[in-house]
């Protein structure tokens, strides 16, 4: 039997309107623009434009600093994502634990999310700057030559810091909730298999929070991609000497430090294609998550 | 009040099935009708065309004499109760009640003396102010009957209101349900796949099959002229036994058969059949079969035997009063009285009449 | 726990404990900065309790105004932030209610064509397509208006794809009920459908008012004015290390009070935050 439906032939369309509306002028628009940009070339004084095909991308693609910004994205990410999510997998598993104070650490776990990821990472430079941070003056203190300002690893360091430190609460609630969720009897059984409570972590309750894990991997990696962009700019501005420069971060100064539209353009393309990716993984992944719970 | 009249109704989904193939009847004003059949048969459908929630593909519903086909659920004056109850779960129950004749713009008073009232008749009145969440299923289904008795409609459509009640409160409910209709003499339409229900139910009783009326009528009509195979055999519990004259076993019954050179069946309900047990005569008009039995089924008051008719012959079952202590096997004889034998041609399934 | 197992429940609260003050210092810190001079900030160590400079720095920064973002107060900063904040979130669950309503409780031609449309933008953030939404502003005169900072933050998939899915859940004689009850769509939209929906509300709103507070990127493009910014940019503004001048003591207030509206969002509507969160990733 069909759904219950109301049966006016107008309504639908006018509630619809203000998404669609909204949508066609802030998302589709603008995408398509980007396409069509990424197809063309601009000269200097933006008087002419002319079509180049592909040239842009395989100018990209080609041009060492994109290949090295690929490269720092990725190491930023997945360091960004292992650093949030190991911590938070061993609070949560600490939670599970405890029986009093469940909800109070819980609260004072969960405070980084609601943090601008630009305050963020602000927050990191404060402590660690070599003007005036404390932690900068202590590890100067023991002999180590710290200026993340100058020196690229320390650059990176920081920022990954910054960005995982902001994403361990996110990571903690999925976790606890994919822990409250295996079913005690399992545990139990496992128990009186004789696996002690190391063993169960690691032969039961891991792999039942697998799937979990591999979404928090995606989302955590869709969010050093993209929602990361102001703790680069904050801290680093994507220096120094490039070593912070994320794929997000050159587009932005390309198109708007550099005016290199057809080049940003195509960025932004090739950005779409991964992020289409990534989404079309997640989405894989989820329909496999049923089967598990 | 009002009568409900529906024309050559018909239903095809957009996807070209047809659902009702032209339904005619009439419920004549105060009737309680009964509408069963297996699921799937278009029962449903033809409350739901009847209530608005379904579009009329050809024929016409007159309520009251004014034809509905394009009019809202809410301007056809009906009220209707639903199997899940469908009470609006954030508001209480006197909320609930009182929601379609706030959206009447029915008056203050009006509508506080309606919902006393109902909830007087209904005993509802010490839940009033809960939530539908905290009321168990028969008071939820009290409330979704109360939502529909507040309304003064002109007919009450009940879509298997009692389906999702344990057993015994079912009967309760059917009762109080009769009950009720009794005293509020509204026009019902009632749907249901529980011939038991439907039996108990109805002034009339109207069984469908594959988006036709099989028969129509009083319940004791229909119960003891069944107008077909289907009808015979779906009204009454256990089913009427059926024997193919032509089958095996069916030679000492050829001479009852009816009129026209036609195949035809008997059947006989299992309550005018009685075992010849312990030395019983058998009467001048009676007719004696004789069986194997196949198994006995012990219902408390009485019990069913049932057995095959001269080996290979279809399964016959026997009413017998009491406890019946028969095993599987053992060989047994019943009588039937010759009158109670009805005759249908056995390739359309209508009813055959003796000349 | 299946053993009685008090060492390793000791343990769990010493590592909880650790955690939470490895999360929460960061906070401190700045707090702590935030209620000293400007010398005292800028000759670490940094104490470990609050100095007194409480009501002087937090009165000057909220209302004086800080000469580095063009005399603005961070008074005006919170209200942009705000504005921006409650326009995404409710305008985000306005939009959404009434296209989830509508994909949900209507049949109509290019239903689902409509329904796609809207789930693929579920795939491109903002930061993908900058520089063409950028132009798209300018076109159409929206720059440094409230307007430009949160309506192509409005356009997204993900609330309409929560209440469609909230929507299926609910029984289809509810809606036959309500119709015989006399209630149009809009009054069942009102009278039943958005009741039923208020847990997924408030969870919604609190994720996206974090969403919109904590927006970088979009409002550092389309406000030129100081007086437009949002208070996460001007923080950013605020900070040079490159600069002798830099107000640290107001910059550490400002830190301060960009954090803690969010953060009282979050922890005081805890409960529906957190089931909002883990549903609407599943």
């Amino acid at each position: 039997m069909p759904k219950a439906a109301f049966p006016n032939k107008i309504l639908p369309y006018l509630l619809l309107a203000p998404q669609v509306l909204v949508t066609l002028v802030f998302f589709y628009w603008p995408a398509s623009q980007a396409l069509y940009q990424s197809v063309l070339k601009e000269d200097a004084f933006g008087l002419k434009t002319e079509f180049v095909g592909l040239s842009n991308f395989s100018a990209i693609l080609s041009n060492p600093n994109y290949l090295s910004s690929l490269q720092t994205t990725l190491i930023f990410s997945v360091s960004t994502a292992l650093l949030a999510m190991a911590p938070a997998l061993l609070l949560a598993t600490a939670a599970e634990k405890v029986v009093r104070g469940k909800g109070f650490y819980r609260t004072l776990m969960i405070w980084p999310y609601a943090v601008a990821p630009a305050v963020a990472g602000l927050l990191w430079l404060f402590m660690f700057n070599p003007t005036m941070g404390t932690f900068a003056y202590m590890l100067r203190a023991y002999g180590v030559a710290w200026d993340p300002l100058l020196k690229g690893d320390q650059a990176m360091l920081l920022v990954v810091v910054a960005a995982a430190w902001k994403q361990i609460s996110y990571n903690f609630l999925f976790f606890v909730a994919a822990l409250q969720s295996i079913p005690r009897s399992l545990v139990e059984a496992a128990a009186i298999d004789g696996a002690g409570s190391t063993k169960r972590f690691w032969t039961i309750v891991f792999p039942l929070i697998a799937p979990t894990s591999f979404f928090l991997l995606v989302v955590n990696t869709v969010y050093a991609f993209f929602d990361t962009f102001g703790i680069i700019d904050a801290v680093t501005a994507g220096g120094p000497a490039r070593a912070t420069e994320t794929l997000v971060y050159k587009v932005y100064i390309d198109g708007f430090v550099n005016l290199d539209l057809g080049g940003s353009a195509a960025q932004s393309v090739i950005l779409m294609a991964i992020v289409i990716a990534l989404t079309a993984i997640q989405f894989r992944y989820v329909e496999r998550k049923v089967h598990y719970a | 009040m009002a009568a409900i009249e529906l024309s050559e109704v018909r239903k095809v989904y957009a996807g070209g099935v047809e659902a009702v193939k032209g339904v005619s009847l009439t419920i004549p004003d105060g009737a309680f009708c009964v509408l069963v059949g297996p699921s799937g048969c278009g029962k449903s459908t033809l409350l739901r065309m009847v209530a608005g929630l379904e579009s009329i593909s050809g024929g016409t519903v007159r309520i009251g004499g004014r034809v509905v086909n394009d009019l809202e659920p809410a301007s056809r004056d009906i009220a209707m109760v639903f199997q899940n109850y469908a009470l609006y779960p954030h508001m209480t129950v006197r909320q609930n009640l009182e929601y379609g004749l706030k959206n009447r713009r029915t008056p203050k008073e009006e509508i506080a003396r309606r919902v006393e009232e109902a909830a007087r008749i209904l005993e509802i009145g010490q839940y009033l102010d809960r939530r539908p969440g905290q009321l168990s299923g028969g008071q939820r289904q009290r409330v979704a009957m109360g939502r529909a008795i507040v309304r003064e409609p002109a007919a009450f459509l009940f879509d298997e209101p009692l389906s999702n009640l344990d057993a015994k409160l079912r009967v309760t409910m059917r009762a109080e349900i009769r009950r009720l209709q009794r005293r509020l003499k509204t026009t019902s339409l009632y749907v249901t796949h529980d011939q038991l229900e439907a039996m108990t139910l109805a002034d009339q009783l109207v069984v469908l099959n594959a988006g036709r009326i099989e028969q129509a009528g009083s319940p004791m009509a229909i119960y003891e002229k069944p107008a077909s195979l289907f009808v015979a055999t779906f009204i009454g519990s256990p089913a009427m036994n059926l024997v193919p004259l032509d089958g095996p076993g069916a030679s000492p019954l050829a001479t009852l058969a009816g009129p026209g050179k036609a195949k035809q069946t008997l059947g006989i309900r299992p309550e005018h059949m009685r075992l010849l047990e312990g030395g019983a005569g058998v009467r001048a008009d009676e007719i004696v079969l004789d069986l194997s039995v196949s198994g006995v089924e012990v219902v408390g008051a009485e019990s069913y035997v049932t057995g095959r008719l001269a080996n290979s012959g279809p399964e016959i079952a026997v009413r017998v009063p009491g406890y019946s202590h028969l095993e599987p096997g053992a060989s047994v004889k019943a009588a039937a009285p010759l009158g109670a034998f009805h005759r249908f041609d056995a390739e359309s399934g209508r009813r055959l009449e003796l000349a | 726990m299946i053993e009685r197992d008090r060492g390793g429940r000791i343990f769990a609260h010493l590592l909880l404990i650790l955690g939470v003050l490895i999360v929460a210092f960061p906070i401190y810190y700045t707090f702590i900065a935030s209620t000293q001079t400007i010398q005292t900030i800028l000759r670490p160590p940094l104490p470990l309790t609050p100095g007194g400079e409480f009501a002087e720095n937090y009165g000057q920064a909220l209302f004086g105004g800080v000469g580095r973002i063009g005399g603005v107060d961070v008074g005006t900063l919170l209200f942009n932030t705000s504005v921006m904040a409650l326009g995404i979130a409710l305008g985000k669950i306005a939009i959404s209610l009434l296209s989830a309503f509508a994909i949900v409780f209507f049949r109509f031609p290019f239903r689902m064509f409509f329904f796609w449309m809207i789930f693929v933008t579920l795939m491109l953030p903002v930061e993908v397509r900058i520089l063409p939404t950028y132009k798209v502003m300018v076109d159409l005169g929206l720059i440094d208006t409230y307007a430009g900072l949160i309506l192509p933050l409005v356009a997204s998939a993900t609330a309409t794809l929560l209440f469609r899915q909230f929507f299926m859940t609910i029984p289809p004689e509810l809606v036959e009920a309500a119709r015989i009850d006399g209630a149009g769509p809009m009054k069942f939209f009102r009278d039943i459908l958005i009741p039923l929906s208020r847990t997924n509300i408030a969870a919604l709103f609190v994720i996206l008012f974090i969403y919109g507070w904590t927006q970088y990127l979009w409002p550092l493009l389309v406000t030129n004015d100081n007086r437009m910014n949002t208070i996460v940019i001007a923080l950013k503004k605020m900070v040079s290390f490159a600069d002798a001048d830099t107000p640290w003591n107001l910059v550490m207030v400002t830190a301060i009070l960009a954090i803690v509206p969010p953060v009282l969002v979050v922890v005081l509507m805890q409960r529906w935050f957190v089931r909002g969160l883990v549903e609407s990733e599943k």
